[in-house]
């Protein structure tokens, strides 16, 4: 607080009078954040412990690239088997770049380019033969804003598995539907509508839709980009729980602005900054002893 | 930032409140004047065309009692060459001679027999070829009235003594002694929906040209519907944006901006001169349109593939969908609605275009009913054309009936677009 007290004092735009007390103090913290952000303070690699032993997804020496813009500087990561990962930093930090470079959804936005070596289980990612059809059926994705079919909540379960061709007969495909509800504990709430839209549910129903409809097809790995975001307090918790369940059976990569959140979920933490890695470490060491300067003005609140 | 104070703040604020009321006041204004007069347009159109051409649905019909003399007829038995020597018209005009014996003279007579239309006799060997054992009876039927007597019937019931025209007055006479008997009333105009064109206004009907519109607008659904949104999903969904790309849609907007008449000239050349396809066939009237309707269907189709929300495509992207399974199973059935209406406003186009079909032999005179896409046929507008131009009054009546016809088809057309918009529109 003192830092930013003096920060303020230097800064121009507390001259002004007539403004209240409040967005004074706004002004006061975005200056200051908008100093952090540009702190030429020089990151150099990662710090900390990118990989680990028992690695599902292994990246390394990632750049990615928006046309001539480049999103992802030289990224190195090991996401650990049954392992949930946290990805955090200030927007605009390529974290949700780099989380949709793991099951390839960058392959649509046009002029997105990935180079370095993206491993799932050790086969390439990005390799001349991979299909993505099957890559994504591996590597499922939860996105930021609940986005389920206007089909029947059902419907939006069964469609990985009816695309696929993972259950040949109705029977199958039922038990499918209910156990993926059941484990995104959705069931008991929509057990009586299953025959109703997916999108007449509420904010947190539609998500936990989302992640049953995602683990629908037997998935490794769980990319969640932001999943709490657009969620009350209460779902978000329900939600947090649900991802240390899945824990159990599934690698889960979670990008998300809430460090509470990712205090809470993960296991690892990663902090990027500005399309670099900055440190990963147990999550436990990043928010309670970081090596990196930029993580502790972040985790700190003093910027981001 | 300049100093000012809350109180110079609201000032200045007020200030300008009056003239930005009043600037939304005088708006609202204009865009109430303006939709007053788009209604009061279309109400005026309507009265128009519904006070001149609804008189068109009844036609002056003339009762007579004819004998199937065959001496009369000349024939022996009815068999198909006899039907199509016999003298029918002979038959007609005895019967006339019968319900007013006293005319006499050359003149008079042929005054006489111009009371029923000239195609009595074609109606009368009909009923004999359906019904030979009638041969050498007699029976009561109704005829339609010539034109003229028709036009002076139905203006008699806007004035006393009536429009005479090209009516003699001994005419007159006839036609007020055969209506007071009942021998001569206005019936529902059956022939104006069975017939195909004719010089003749009384046997003059829009079925040919109905069926023509039809035809035409069959082969250019058929065709421009399927090829429009292949295109649309291809250019929306697959293809790569690129400097061809970009010179392909160009050129879309580019057709959608090209007179009609060009199309028809394009058709001529192509479909007539090259492919030597049938002159005023429905199926050439079908291509020329198509080309005109694929650039509305194009747009329209990728416009309501854009309005698709992109987390619906990720969410499908994401479970592991092709991009041909993300486009069927979700793009498609969302943005269905908004082409199925593209689709018919673009047909309500075509249904309505004249310009390119004059140009491809599709204004020819056509008196028979087609039975095909490759029949010599005409269309609606293209008929309201011919007969505006005609010069008996009683075609006037019949051009409004025609826009009425039209129009009547073209107010379906948009039904069923909203309809189909409403019940196919899914919500998310």
């Amino acid at each position: 607080m003192t830092t930013m007290t003096l920060n303020a004092g230097e800064a121009g735009p507390a001259e002004d009078q007539t403004a209240n007390p409040a967005s004074e103090s706004a002004v006061e913290q975005s200056a200051v954040k908008a100093r952090a952000a540009n702190t030429n303070i020089e990151v150099t690699g990662t710090v900390g412990s990118p990989f680990c032993d028992d690695a599902k997804l292994s990246m390394r020496n990632v750049n990615v690239f928006y046309g001539e813009a480049q999103a992802i500087h030289d990224v190195s990561l090991d996401i650990g088997r049954n392992q949930v990962v946290a990805m955090i930093g200030p927007s605009g930090c390529g974290k949700s770049t780099f989380l949709r470079s793991l099951n390839r959804m960058n392959d649509t936005i046009e002029g997105c380019r990935v180079e370095g070596e993206l491993t799932l289980d050790g086969e390439a990612i990005y390799g001349p033969k991979v299909d993505v059809v099957p890559l994504r059926a591996r590597v499922g994705m939860v996105f930021q804003k609940p986005n389920p079919f206007p089909k029947s909540i059902y419907d939006n379960v069964a469609y990985g598995p009816k695309i696929h061709g993972i259950a040949s007969r109705r029977a199958e495909l039922d038990e499918i539907v209910e156990n993926s509800l059941r484990r995104a504990g959705l069931w008991n709430e929509v057990k009586d509508r299953l025959d109703k839209p997916g999108t007449g549910l509420s904010g947190g129903q539609q998500q936990r839709l989302c992640i049953a409809r995602a683990i629908a097809v037997s998935p490794e790995v769980i990319l969640m980009d932001e999943p709490c975001s657009a969620l009350d307090p209460i779902a978000t918790a329900r939600i947090e729980e649900l991802i240390d369940e899945l824990r159990q059976n599934y690698t889960i990569a979670i990008v998300t602005h809430s460090m509470q959140q990712a205090a809470r979920v993960s296991q690892r933490t990663a902090y990027f900054h500005l399309g670099k890695l900055v440190e990963v470490n147990d999550t436990e060491t990043v928010f309670t002893n970081p090596e990196h300067e930029l993580t502790e003005a972040y985790i700190t609140g003093r910027f981001g | 930032m300049t100093d000012l104070t809350q109180t110079q703040v609201r000032e200045r604020i007020a200030a300008r409140l009056a003239s930005r009321h009043r600037k939304e006041k005088l708006f609202r204004g204009l865009g109430i004047a303006s939709i007053a007069f788009g209604v009061l347009a279309v109400l005026v159109l309507f009265t128009d065309i519904i006070s001149k051409g609804a008189s068109a649905f009844v036609q002056t019909d003339i009762q007579l009692q004819v004998t199937y003399d065959p001496a009369e007829l000349g024939i022996e038995q009815v068999d198909e060459e006899s039907l199509a020597w016999a003298n029918f018209d002979g038959v007609i005009r005895a019967a006339l001679r019968e319900r007013f014996p006293d005319v006499s003279g050359r003149r008079d007579k042929r005054e006489l027999y111009s009371l029923v239309s000239n195609g009595a006799g074609f109606e009368l060997r009909e009923r004999l070829q359906n019904h030979p054992e009638l041969l050498g009876k007699s029976e009561t039927l109704w005829f339609n009235a010539d034109d003229d007597v028709d036009t002076y019937v139905k203006s008699l019931s806007k004035s006393e003594d009536g429009f005479l025209g090209r009516t003699s007055e001994q005419k007159a006479q006839w036609i007020l002694t055969l209506r007071e008997s009942g021998e001569l009333k206005k019936r529902f105009n059956t022939t104006f929906f069975t017939n195909g064109d004719s010089r003749e206004p009384e046997q003059a009907g829009i079925r040919a040209a109905l069926v023509g519109s039809l035809f035409t607008l069959l082969v250019t659904l058929v065709l421009s519907f399927p090829i429009g949104v292949a295109a649309a999903i291809y250019l929306e969904e697959f293809a790569p944006k690129n400097r061809w790309t970009d010179l392909i849609e160009v050129n879309i907007n580019n057709l959608a901006a090209v007179p009609s008449i060009v199309f028809g000239l394009l058709g001529l050349a192509i479909f007539i001169n090259f492919f030597e396809l049938p002159r005023s066939a429905p199926l050439v009237g079908g291509l020329v349109l198509t080309l005109m309707t694929l650039p509305t269907i194009i747009i329209s189709s990728r416009a309501s593939l854009k309005s698709v929300p992109p987390s619906i495509r990720e969410a499908a992207m994401g479970m592991g969908a092709s991009r041909m399974q993300v486009v069927l199973h979700h793009v498609l059935p969302l943005a269905m609605p908004g082409m199925l209406t593209g689709a018919i406003i673009g047909m309500a186009q075509a249904l309505g275009e004249t310009a390119p079909l004059l140009m491809i032999g599709m204004v020819a005179f056509i008196v028979d009913v087609p039975h095909g896409v490759t029949d010599p046929s005409t269309v609606l507008p293209v008929q309201i054309f011919l007969w505006a131009d005609s010069p008996e009054r009683a075609f006037v009546e019949r051009t409004s009936a025609a826009i009425m016809v039209l129009l009547a088809v073209l107010i379906t057309m948009n039904t069923c677009a909203v309809w189909l918009r409403k019940k196919l529109e899914r919500r998310w």
